[in-house]
């Protein structure tokens, strides 16, 4: 009888010291970032770009542009083939077993390795053209996002509720006019969900950009030149033996952390709504 | 006007059915390419690739038995450390904690899975290496030094650093998959074994944990497809050395971590392919991690 007791005031205290340790490693890295980010961010990280080594001072305003660009134009072309695909599997494809074999390839695209996805966009884009690129960057993240948004846009296909369609459809409309007019606006708060989810998470990719966009020291838009990433940038800085360099790989670590965690909470607040 | 419409209806039909074949085409596509680029080294080394410990560059005979066993070695090391505190978090979150926390750890926990593995290589390398070397190896080598495994020089960086920030890396993924599997556990089960004077250590051990046993191997395997796959937290960490490691100290590499270091520099052309043989043994390992997970998982639905 007492042994049960124990047993279970045993497994109350391992269970409760296991969460707590897994809330104070997130607040340990966090704390970290933070107070190393803010003891090297300066205005100076956002106009100028990254000095050669020795140097005092320096930013990264060139890979906080391309980090941007690569992100936004890996959205435009990952987006509509995630909210084009969803929609066919829910609502156009007449064999469930069709839609099923598309759900299984974006359960296992999302836990292939990302590097390896690297590897196959060099081989189709940076390799045949010679040169690193930034489109072949955003192509590479574009191949990670289209499984992450269609599988949040497929769970939420699936709570529109029959009898709407089956209203608009009562009335006449086509099919396209279901989906445009009466689906889409219908999950639309979990469509904006998904595209800053998808964001957050590909902006803080590094190993499909490490030998796609590759990096560059300059300031560059045009995005058939390689072009620099705060992510490529953190990972050259930190194993750098320099020290302002480890000042700029910080504060772009610091950057990427607080807006991974802003649109974490923007995306919970619209949840909820 | 009618016919206006029916046009437009078949051409968003057209489109979205395009959108899925070139889904589906790209992931076939994957396969096919890195095989394509593999093909030279495939050739050269075939399948003793895969047992062979020389990476030499200079001379160009490559050999991948050493990162693919640092793939696995750091993988299920993670493992055995991510998966007990996961369940623990599970549990709690799940059973034990007051309801007004539980957000508050949830919230905790999905956040940490959404911090890019970036930040917890740049974090591992900066901050937690200096304390494996000079604090937590140091005592481990001192107290367990008696068995060979733990017998060794304090690196900082190397197997067990990169083990550890990896399951950093994985709890939170694992847990809340646990988490999900808990709450389908039909409360009846649950209340009716309380009611009988279970504690709740029975209730878990029982009822809930034989309910979804399968499920929660599943879960950890889909962990496992993470760590093997996983680039950026371990590079950092690893040391990146091509050595079987003799103890769990030692510095060795993985196969993501190889590619992500040398991928830029291979100069010749069997070099690249080799590397691109890495890259789809990478890719076949996850394939198949994913594979048992699945099967695993779908056993439970059934």
């Amino acid at each position: 009888m007492r042994l049960r007791i124990i047993l279970d005031k045993i497994l109350t205290l391992i269970s409760t010291m296991f969460a707590i340790l897994g809330i104070f490693i997130l607040f340990w890295i966090l704390k970290d970032v933070i107070v190393n980010g803010l003891k090297s961010i300066s205005l100076n990280f956002f106009m100028e770009d990254p000095k050669p080594p020795g140097i005092e001072g320096g930013g990264l305003r060139n890979a906080i542009v391309g980090s941007f660009i690569i992100t936004f134009i890996a959205m435009m072309i990952a987006f509509p083939i995630g909210i084009l695909s969803a929609t066919y599997i829910n609502e156009y494809s007449r064999s469930s077993k069709f839609s099923n074999f598309v759900r299984s390839i974006y359960d296992v695209m999302l836990s292939s390795p990302s590097i390896v996805i690297g590897a196959y966009v060099y081989a189709l884009l940076v390799k045949p053209f010679k040169t690193f690129s930034g489109i072949s960057g955003s192509i590479a993240l574009s191949i990670i996002m289209i499984p992450i948004i269609l599988k949040t846009l497929d769970e939420l296909f699936k709570l529109v509720p029959n009898f709407t369609k089956e209203a608009a459809y009562a009335l006449g409309a086509q099919k396209w006019k279901v989906i445009v007019y009466i689906i889409w606006p219908y999950i639309r708060v979990g469509i904006l969900t998904s595209i800053l989810l998808s964001f957050a998470r590909v902006v803080g990719e590094t190993a499909p950009l490490l030998f796609t966009s590759f990096n560059n020291m300059f300031f560059e838009i045009n995005v058939f030149k390689p072009m620099a990433t705060l992510t490529v940038n953190i990972f050259n800085f930190a194993m750098s033996p320099y020290e302002n360099w480890h000042k700029l790989a910080w504060s772009a670590s610091f950057l990427i952390v607080i807006f991974v965690l802003i649109v974490n909470l923007i995306s919970r607040f619209l949840v909820k709504e | 006007m009618k016919k206006h419409s029916y046009i437009i209806e078949n051409v968003f039909k057209g489109l979205s059915f395009l959108s899925v074949v070139l889904f589906i085409l790209i992931f076939i596509s994957i396969f096919f390419v890195l095989f394509n680029e593999a093909k030279l080294s495939i050739s050269k080394f075939s399948f003793t690739f895969l047992f062979k410990a020389t990476w030499d560059p200079v001379r160009e005979e490559f050999g991948g038995l050493v990162p693919i066993i640092g793939t696995i070695l750091t993988s299920i090391l993670s493992i055995i450390f991510a998966f007990p505190i996961s369940l623990g978090i599970a549990i709690f979150i799940a059973e034990i904690c007051p309801k007004f926390l539980k957000n508050f750890f949830r919230a905790g926990i999905e956040l940490l899975a959404g911090i890019p593995s970036i930040i917890y290589g740049i974090w591992g390398l900066f901050v937690f290496v200096p304390i494996m070397k000079n604090k937590v190896e140091p005592f481990l080598i001192k107290h367990l030094g008696f068995i060979k495994i733990f017998n060794g020089e304090p690196f900082g960086i190397g197997l067990l650093t990169a083990s550890i920030v990896l399951s950093f890396m994985i709890i939170p993924f694992i847990s809340s998959m646990i988490i999900e599997l808990f709450s389908m556990v039909p409360d009846v089960f649950k209340e009716s074994a309380y009611a009988l004077g279970s504690t709740r250590f029975e209730v878990i051990k029982y009822v809930i944990v034989p309910y979804v046993k399968v499920g929660i191997f599943g879960s950890v395997i889909l962990g496992l497809a993470r760590a093997v796959g996983e680039t950026m937290a371990v590079t950092f960490v690893i040391g990146n050395t091509y050595k079987i490691p003799k103890d769990i100290y030692e510095p060795t590499i993985t196969i993501a971590s190889s590619l992500a270091n040398e991928f830029t520099e291979a100069t010749t052309e069997i070099y690249l392919s080799s590397l691109f043989y890495l890259a789809f043994v990478l890719f076949i390992i996850s394939l198949l991690v994913f594979l048992i997970s699945r099967i695993l998982l779908l056993k439970l639905i059934k």
